[in-house]
């Protein structure tokens, strides 16, 4: 069912931008045309290309935003995550706490 | 035209004609709008829906650039629940990475606050770890239950078994201690969760219990919010419709009982939520076409008021998804389409 709704209607997380733009909703409250079109800002791309998975792969490999398969050297998990607080420039809970772990 | 394919709301198959289609999609937005006191759908919405719905494929979507995000309440718990050994972060992997997840949520199977409180030392590590491997916002979620206070499974007098005895006063004054404790145990268990990296709470199930556990909700959202400004709050409803059960309680001057998705999101922002999430129940007995009539007609109504994003429910038995274990993709992929392109959503 989670799947259906996926594909019947969804933006596909880490395959697109979806991740980044549920980040802009949950972090400043952007209903969805907002978020997108912030996200969009933030990539220099359109709308339609920020919901494309062959565009996005590349743009989050080049950004190192973390990917659905990742090669060696690209971004993974945290390491993804400081650079898609940077490219949004938005706070990141976790992101925050980890530099502050880390002592970076 | 042939016979159109669809379902009832329990999923068994059935056939329609166009003229039974229409008659059914005119019957479920009457019903809403006539219990909502809210508009029924339009001529032109109708027809969309009768478009989709007659559509022959088996599988339909919404048109490129009108999709929206995704929030799962208890995602790795489902692949648990069919049997595949997987731990929790590699359930959270499985969505971010094979089911294109934009949003994550962790959680503990006992799905409810109070029994997480004791154990929350356990769960902080879980997601701190998680937090490191995963790539989309992470929620930890779990719901105010308010029935897990009263006795025998909690510290309160049981206002069901006090009802009835005719105390009612001494019901009310159960519920009211109840959302006392539930309060405090959503604020701690959040602040602990928030406190080690999560990027939202998710109070789920909310007003299952009634209205006071949707009061429970919406004060600990309140508090989360004062303690964590920036913090996502998600509050998503178990029913469409706030039950009475203590029928007095208030919230900033709006009396609980008897609210409806379009006045639930009012309170949900004014007590600082971030996302909210509607509930319309399915009918068993009723049509799918019904059904997402029905569904389309409360969640427009939300979207035409709420200011901040909304993710209605649409897993087994809400938002015309029927009520079974295996919901068809036939079903679902119609409902979604439909709620998306009317209503104004934000994700579901």
């Amino acid at each position: 069912m989670a799947l259906a709704h996926a594909h019947a209607s969804g933006m596909g997380g880490m395959r697109t931008s979806g991740d980044l733009v549920a980040r802009m909703q949950m972090s400043r409250g952007m209903k969805i045309k907002e978020a997108k079109e912030y996200v969009a800002n933030k990539l220099s791309l359109s709308v339609t290309e920020i919901a494309d998975p062959v565009i996005m792969t590349e743009v989050r490999q080049d950004l190192k935003l973390g990917v659905i398969s990742p090669q060696a050297g690209d971004a993974l998990g945290i390491e993804a995550k400081c650079r898609i607080a940077e490219v949004l420039d938005i706070d990141i809970n976790c992101v925050n706490r980890f530099k502050n772990k880390a002592g970076i | 035209m042939e016979k159109i394919f669809t379902r009832f709301g329990d999923g068994t198959p059935t056939e329609m004609s166009e003229s039974e289609l229409r008659a059914d999609l005119e019957a479920g937005t009457e019903d809403a709008a006539d219990r909502g006191k809210i508009p029924p759908l339009t001529e032109d919405e109708l027809n969309h829906l009768f478009d989709i719905f007659s559509s022959p494929y088996k599988f339909i979507s919404v048109e490129p650039g009108q999709e929206i995000v995704l929030t799962y309440d208890g995602a790795h718990v489902k692949i648990r629940r069919h049997g595949l050994n997987v731990e929790r972060i590699q359930g959270l992997q499985i969505y971010e990475k094979v089911m294109g997840a934009d949003t994550l949520e962790l959680c503990h199977v006992d799905y409810s606050f109070k029994p997480i409180k004791p154990i929350v030392t356990f769960e902080q590590p879980v997601m701190e770890q998680a937090l490191l491997t995963t790539h989309a916002p992470m929620f930890y979620g779990a719901m105010p239950n308010l029935g897990l206070y009263s006795q025998p499974d909690g510290p309160f007098p049981n206002p069901a078994e006090l009802m009835p005895a005719g105390k009612i006063e001494e019901a009310q004054a159960s519920h009211e201690l109840a959302v006392k404790e539930a309060v405090r145990d959503i604020v701690f268990v959040g602040s602990c969760m928030i406190e080690c990296g999560a990027d939202g709470i998710n109070i789920d199930s909310t007003g299952a219990a009634g209205d006071a556990d949707f009061l429970a909700a919406l004060l600990a959202t309140q508090q989360l919010k004062e303690k964590y400004p920036h913090t996502c709050v998600e509050i998503g409803m178990a029913g469409e419709f706030i039950l009475g059960m203590h029928a007095g309680l208030e919230f900033e001057g709006t009396r609980l009982a008897g609210l409806y998705p379009h006045d639930q999101v009012k309170l949900v922002e004014k007590a600082g939520g971030t996302i909210y999430g509607p509930v319309v129940n399915t009918n068993t007995t009723e049509s799918t076409p019904w059904n997402v009539a029905r569904v389309v007609t409360f969640t427009k109504a939300v979207g035409e008021v709420a200011k901040i994003p909304i993710h209605p429910n649409m897993g087994m038995g809400v938002g015309a998804v029927p009520t079974c274990d295996h919901p068809p993709i036939d079903t679902v992929s119609r409902a979604s389409k439909a709620m998306v392109e009317i209503c104004r959503l934000d994700g579901l």
